[in-house]
Parts: C-alpha cells; structure tokens; sequence
C-alpha cells in the first residue's frame, strides 16, 4: 500500500467508475476500483493500465501551435500564455465577423462537462455537441420521447433482475466494471441474461440463451415480442393503464408482427420467440430489455429503440425492483449543486445542426455531431469558422474522417484539448494539453440514482508536463474573451466550495469514501402515484406528442435491411475489456502488449469460399477505401456479417505503439454521416469486400 | 506447507484480464511478463450455447517445486512458513534453469533486469494482511484467496446448490 490513499474517478474509457488511487511520494503506486461503491476493489484492466498514461511520454506534453500545412505533424512547443493568446485572438475576429454562434465546440460527452459548455454558452455560441452521434443518440432520444427520460436517467437493479434481455448489447466486454459485476452477481443468483446478436462474444458465452439473428432484424424480433406479449396478456395491465398513452394503437399497430412473421425475418423461431415472451411475462415486473449504449446502428434504429423502451413498460419495470429505476439527483433531495452553467444566459442563436430547428423532435442536449461536416461545406444554416474539440475525437469516431477533413479545410480555427495526441489533435491549428486523470481535480458531479450523492475526481499526484486543468484552460479561455465573470473562482478548492455552498457539505467531506451519499435508503418512487415521466402527458407514450407534433409518426412499419449485393459482408465493429474507443487505450504501454491490432472475424464457410485462412492478411474495401487486416475465422458469426474491433488505424505518426496497426473502420464507413431519424449515424449500413491482399 | 491457494470461479469469469494488468502493475512486469496468465479456452456448444472457459494460471506454489530444485545459486526459494515459492533477487544470475524446469512455464523473464520474476502471491501485500493483487482487483470477483480446504468447500457448496431439488 503506498503512503496514501487518493478517491477518484477512472478516465480510461467513458465508464467513469469510481477508483481509489495507491500513491508513493509522488507516483501512482496501484489504481483499484473505489470499495465503498464497488463492494471491493475490483477495477478492470483498463482502469488498472492507467498507471502507464501517467509517464507515458507519447502525450502532448506543452502547448503546439501548427508549424506547416494541418496534418503536417509540424508543431512549435510554445509558452501557455502564447497559446492562449493565439486562440482567443483568432476567436474575437471569427466572432467579429460571423457572430459568436460561428464558433463550436463538442465533447465526448458525460458528467463532467460544465467548464466546456459554460465556456461556449459565456461567449453566446448556442453550439454546444457531444459525441453521441456516434454512440447512443437513438436511444437517449427515444427514451427522451417514450419516457421522457435520457438513455442513462435510470439504474439497470442488475442485481434482483430475473430476466435480462440484451439487444447487441456487449455487457461483459464493452464493460463497465461495476455493471459487469452486477450482471455476474445476476447470473449468480440464478437471473437468466438472454443475448441476441449477429456474433458470439464473451457475453453471449454466459447467457442462458443466445440468437444469433439476422443483421437488422432487430426490430422485427421486438415487435414481435410486443405482439405475443399483449396478445397473450403477458403485460402489466395496472401499470399499463396507470402509466401509458397510446396502448391501443401500439395493439393496433403490432397485429401484423406475429412470431411466424419474425421467425422468417430473424432467423429465430417463432416457438423460440413466445416462449421469451412469456419468460420476460412470468418474471415481470424484475425484467430489463437493455435499453442498448452504442445504438448508432441502422436508419431506423430509432424504432427499434422506442420498441425496446415499449417492451420495458408494458412489463411495468420502471421504478420495480430487479428493473429499471428513475434516477434521482441531489435536487430531489432538496441538495442541488450550484452549477456555473446555470449562470449563463441561454444564447439565443438556433443551432448550427438542426436540433429544435430542421429535426424538431432531437434533442440539442447532445446535438448532432456528423451534421458539422455538411455545414461547414455549405455554409447552411450560417458559416461556421471555429471548432473547440475537448477529450473528442471526431476524426476518429465518426464515419469517413477523409471527408471531416477536407470539412475541417474551411475552419479559420481549430483547436484541439486533449490528454492524448488524437487523430483531430494531430490536424489541429493548436494542441492544448490537458492533465491526466490523475494530475486534476474536476468539478464535483452529481450521482444520480436511487441514492443521490455527490462523487469527485481528485488529483492523486503532481503534473509531469507542462499541461493545465480543464478548470483553469477554459477560465483563461473565458478571461481573454471578456467572460471571466462566469468562471467566479481562482483554484478548483474555490469552485468546488461554492458548488457545494447550501449543501451542507464541503470538499473534506469526500476524503473518507470518495463520494457523498445524501440518503440512507434508495429513494423509490411510489409506483401507483409517484412516478415522474417528463413526457407532455407525464406519462410513458407509445404515442408521443413531441414526436407527433413534429411531424414523426410514434410508430413506423417494419422494413427489411436493405439487401446485400453478392460478395459483400455487413461491417460490424465493437470493443473489448482490454480496449475502447481507442485514443485512451490503444497506445498504452499495458493494453497495447494485449490488443496491439484488430482483426477481422469472418464465417468459416465464407472463408473457404474465398480461399481465406486464419492469419491471411486480407483486403477489406468499400467505394475505393482499402484497409488491411488479418483474418480470424469462427463459427458464431452470421455468415453475412464481418466484425472488427473499433479504433484501430492510428494515423498519429508520435503515437508509435499503435501507429498503423490494424484497420480503421470509420475509413471504410464512407458516405454514413447522415443524419437518421434517431439523430445517430447508421454506423451498420456500412457494407464491404473481402478478399486476401496479394 | 502451501497454506495459499488461487480459487477460480468459473460462472464469475469473463476473461478481460484485469487480474493480468493488476498483477503486471503491482509487480512492475515489462512487456512479455506475465507473471499469471488466463487462457480462453473455447467456445465449445454446451446446451446449444458456445460456451468459454477461462483456465486462470498463477502459480501452484508446489509443495515439491521444481524451479527451487533446479536453481544453482539458492535464488528460488521457498518461504517455510507458508510455502511460497519466490525469487531472491539478489542471488538471480538470470540462467533459466528454472524456466526450463517449471512443468507450467510459471517462471517469467524480465528483460529489464536480465533477471527471473514469478508470481509471490503478492508476498509483500499478504504480510501486510492483504490479498493478491490479481485476487484484489478482479473486475468479477472470480478470484478467491483461500486455503486449499476452503476452496473444495466453496465448490462443494456450489455443486450442492447447483443439485439441490430446491432450487431459490
């Protein structure tokens, strides 16, 4: 054990969990998971390789301004004064000329947003986006518009579960160490996990049962599911009747989706489909139909995803143990922390992407990122000249980054802060190193759940480059652009005793678990009369106002996947426990000695048709863009599909470890930054060749 | 005597290997050390399921262990009140000889120190009253830190369970 002990949360993926960091002198000596909350000290294996991104010395290490063409990799180390200075001089004369809504700025998303969107919202720039349209924009719109709730605005109760029921959704590899746990704790207690995807995983290895369904059938397994589940009054009909609107057109509207109808569709038979139907019936209301995270699937992904919600609550799961619970947050204890944000008047400006505007029914909470390149092409709505882009990487997310690129040409500015060399960093005007993870203290968040609290992430060591806080970069920022009256404080001891002020609390108070708890007991709303759905009718609505009245209709038709071409393979992609989304983990000394390069699974019946051998290096193409990858042959996938972990293709020549292994995926998803009804990019309408390279 | 031993349950493990990046950051393994191992073992169908099984490899801390026999110099030891089995440092002159006798490839090279490094059980954290870091920080909790008895009650208890007509 080191000479003490620091509470924190991981930064290493997007899970967030909460860790308690070992440190010696002035190294980390052990990061665990955080026992209070985790029930010991389990963390998983890319939590425990932060240790290595500490003296990782392939990070940027000072501020770069570009010294030659964007891309060129040529930079000059400079001062942070002269840094700062160069970007808000080059931001007051955007903002001059095209208005401060031409200036945009995303982030990867989260909870520990509120420096980035107070600094774009303090400069009267409405163009705040995340990452999410890449990731789970479908479902956090269409939980928003069945339930009124975002995708993570309630807590999966793993653990009383008796059937869980997961659509693609990779639990037990694209993990979260605390919901692994929890699912493992569920299977344990003799709770069935039912998966159904187009490829075997890890966690299709622990289900109870697995279906290999057809790619982009999803939607017609669940509307079948939807159809047995009220025809046979497997629903709860007190929930039901209390709880919903719309219940009999949604029975109007599933009659033609039988099981036989399924059956052809997926590839799952329809025996197969009444009995899960009556399973998830008889174990109601402790079900979850995993509401899904990486969603950016198809066009109609959307549907899919209002179809899942539907199945939870004709199951009535929300607010029932073993199901979904409403988050609650501190304010519902009367403990709300004071936000900097919420100082801001809300710029006035419609938004760059459409949100509220051209796409009515999408929320502007998370915007739509793929929406950036076009407009910067067309200049429609308004010219945008200024891209702030914070711990995102657009450029190696999002589908066909040659095409953001050329986009990106027509920036006056684009600014890049970040931890890690990233694809957009390295075609950035300047790099703003951030600290790690480990080096900063952020602002403290709120624990939204069925016991609210506060939790924070704490420095646990001194910075070892010339690199600044979040906290301190956009105050600077803001200073220079005559906004600094929104960032009221001079250290982030000063700002976190203010964001606590009224509370009661103060920073001290985490020293003992690493977070506050506000209650004693989960908070459960009473499920007769206590249930808040901020939908227009404060209920669940398989018919949606919001979506009605914006000209979307609440249900579409079931439509097949569009077909094939012979010699063509469906690109699906994922992660694994070792690796994520790539700029945090694929160049670590620790994971990249396990997961160095991907692979491409393919069926063992199409291998031998193409003459393909385990190891063969392979050609994967699409509309001209050729990656290389070797092959890896298996049984349980479906024949029509290929898969490839994402994030692979490092482009960032100083990020030797991971430079040019592997294959980009995003490479080859050409022409998929659409915008789909969900306000997600059609990721898996991305179709490919595959042969052996010569 | 062997007092220790490394109880893997099998329904709990998902193979991600953090009980490998925890053994590899307490223990300062370079690149190529492991000083434990999990070897994926499948899929094979079982009950129309593909099925995995993680086969978790630290070491066995053999009450008879080859690696101490076939060290020249006394650097491979074996600790008497506990029977843990691990390399004085000191005394390594880096020959393999213990590499070579292990039945399990248990013993690790380090290219950094042209020196052997194997799995002590953590001894350092087990004196402090602590348990493997492997064992500590499995995502799952897969891992148990038992005695050798302890871990043929767990799966007796489990099997029971798992036949009992009376199920939970």
């Amino acid at each position: 054990m080191g000479s003490k002990r620091v509470y924190s949360i991981c930064a290493m993926c997007t899970g967030r969990c909460p860790i308690v960091v070992d440190v010696n002198g002035n190294e980390v000596e052990h990061i665990w998971g955080n026992p209070h909350l985790l029930g010991g000290y389990h963390l998983c294996p890319r939590g425990a390789a932060g240790k290595a991104l500490l003296n990782d010395t392939e990070r940027p290490q000072t501020p770069l301004i570009r010294d030659g063409e964007r891309g060129s990799g040529k930079w000059k180390s400079v001062s942070w004064d002269e840094a700062l200075d160069y970007v808000a001089e080059k931001l007051k004369k955007i903002i001059d000329t095209y208005g401060a809504k031409s200036v945009v700025l995303s982030d990867r998303g989260g909870a520990i947003t509120e420096f980035e969107k107070t600094f774009i919202a303090a400069i009267g720039s409405p163009n705040y986006f995340n990452h999410h349209a890449a990731c789970s924009n479908s479902i956090h719109n269409a939980h928003l518009s069945v339930a009124g709730l975002a995708r993570n605005g309630v807590t999966y109760d793993y653990k009383n579960c008796k059937y869980l029921v997961s659509f693609g959704r990779n639990l037990l590899e694209s993990l979260v160490t605390g919901e692994a746990k929890n699912v493992i704790d569920m299977i344990d207690n003799g709770g069935k996990l039912i998966q159904i995807d187009v490829r075997w995983n890890y966690t299709a290895a622990k289900a109870d049962r697995f279906f290999l369904i057809n790619p982009g059938t999803d939607y017609a397994l669940a509307l079948a599911l939807i159809h047995v589940i009220i025809k046979d009054s497997l629903y709860d009909s007190d929930f039901v009747k209390r709880w919903t609107v719309g219940f009999e057109e949604l029975s109007n509207f599933v009659k033609p989706y039988t099981p036989e109808f399924a059956e052809k569709e997926t590839g799952i038979p329809a025996a197969e489909i009444v009995k899960l139907a009556h399973d998830v019936g008889n174990a109601k209301p402790s079900v979850i139909f995993h509401l899904g995270w990486m969603t950016a699937w198809y066009s109609n992904d959307f549907y899919l995803r209002r179809a899942i919600c539907s199945l939870n609550a004709l199951l009535g799961v929300y607010e029932a143990k073993g199901g979904l619970i409403i988050n609650k947050g501190p304010a519902a204890v009367g403990k709300p922390l004071k936000s900097l944000l919420a100082q801001v008047p809300k710029p006035k400006d419609p938004r760059f992407d459409g949100c509220g505007t051209k796409y009515p029914h999408l929320s502007g909470q998370w915007g739509l990122a793929q929406e950036l390149a076009h407009v910067l092409l067309t200049d429609d709505p308004y010219p945008v000249r200024a891209y702030i882009v914070f711990r995102h990487d657009p450029l190696a997310s999002l589908p066909d980054p040659d095409f953001f690129r050329s986009a990106f040409k027509k920036l006056d500015l684009l600014v890049s802060i970040d931890v890690n060399y990233s694809e957009t960093g390295w075609f950035s005007d300047v790099i703003l190193p951030e600290d790690t993870y480990l080096e900063r203290t952020d602002h403290v968040i709120a624990r939204n759940g069925p016991k609210p609290g506060y939790i924070l992430r704490q420095a646990a060591v001194q910075r070892r480059f010339d690199t600044r806080p979040r906290w301190w970069i956009f105050k600077e920022l803001a200073n220079r652009l005559g906004v600094g009256q929104y960032f009221p404080y001079n250290s982030i001891e000063e700002l976190i005793a203010w964001q606590l002020e009224g509370t009661g609390y103060k920073l001290e108070d985490f020293n003992e678990k690493g977070y506050i708890e506000l209650v004693d007991k989960p908070i459960m709303w009473d499920r007769t009369d206590g249930l808040k759905f901020k939908t227009p009718s404060g209920k669940i609505e398989f018919i949606s106002k919001k979506l009605e009245d914006a000209g979307v209709p609440s249900f579409i038709p079931y439509e097949k996947p569009i077909e094939l071409k012979p010699g063509r393979f469906r690109l699906v992609t994922s992660k694994c426990a070792l690796h994520t989304q790539g700029r945090t983990t694929s160049n670590n000394r620790l994971l990249n000695e396990y997961v160095s390069e991907n692979h491409l699974y393919i069926h063992e019946d199409k291998a031998v048709e193409l003459g393909i051998k385990e190891g063969d290096l392979l050609e994967v193409e699409n509309e001209g863009e050729k990656q290389y990858i070797k092959a890896k042959l298996t049984k349980y996938i479906h024949p029509d599909v290929v898969f490839m972990l994402h994030g692979f293709g490092d482009d960032v020549p100083l990020r030797t470890r991971s430079f040019g292994k592997g294959a980009s995926d995003i490479r080859l998803q050409k022409g998929l930054a659409k915008v789909a009804i969900g306000g997600n990019c059609p990721y898996t309408e991305c179709t490919v060749s595959v042969k052996k390279a010569n | 005597m062997g007092k220790y031993y490394i109880f893997q349950d099998q329904k709990r493990c998902i193979g991600c290997y953090a009980c490998e990046l925890h053994c590899k950051t307490k223990n300062n393994a370079p690149e190529g050390a492991k000083l434990c191992r999990i070897v994926p073992t499948g899929p094979q169908v079982v009950k129309g399921v593909p099925r995995m099984h993680f086969v978790f490899m630290p070491c066995f801390h053999c009450e008879k262990p080859w690696c101490v026999y076939a060290c020249p110099t006394g650097a491979m030891t074996k600790r008497a009140k506990d029977g843990i089995v691990y390399v004085n440092q000191d005394l390594c002159v880096g020959c393999k000889n213990c590499i070579t006798a292990c039945p399990w490839g248990v013993p690790q090279w380090n290219s950094e120190t042209g020196k052997v490094m194997k799995c002590d059980f953590c001894m350092d954290r087990i004196d402090q009253g602590l348990e493997p870091a492997c064992v500590t920080g499995c995502t799952t909790g897969a891992l148990k830190f038992v005695s050798p008895s302890e871990a043929s009650q767990i799966k007796r208890e489990k099997f029971a369970k798992d036949i009992s007509p009376l199920k939970k």
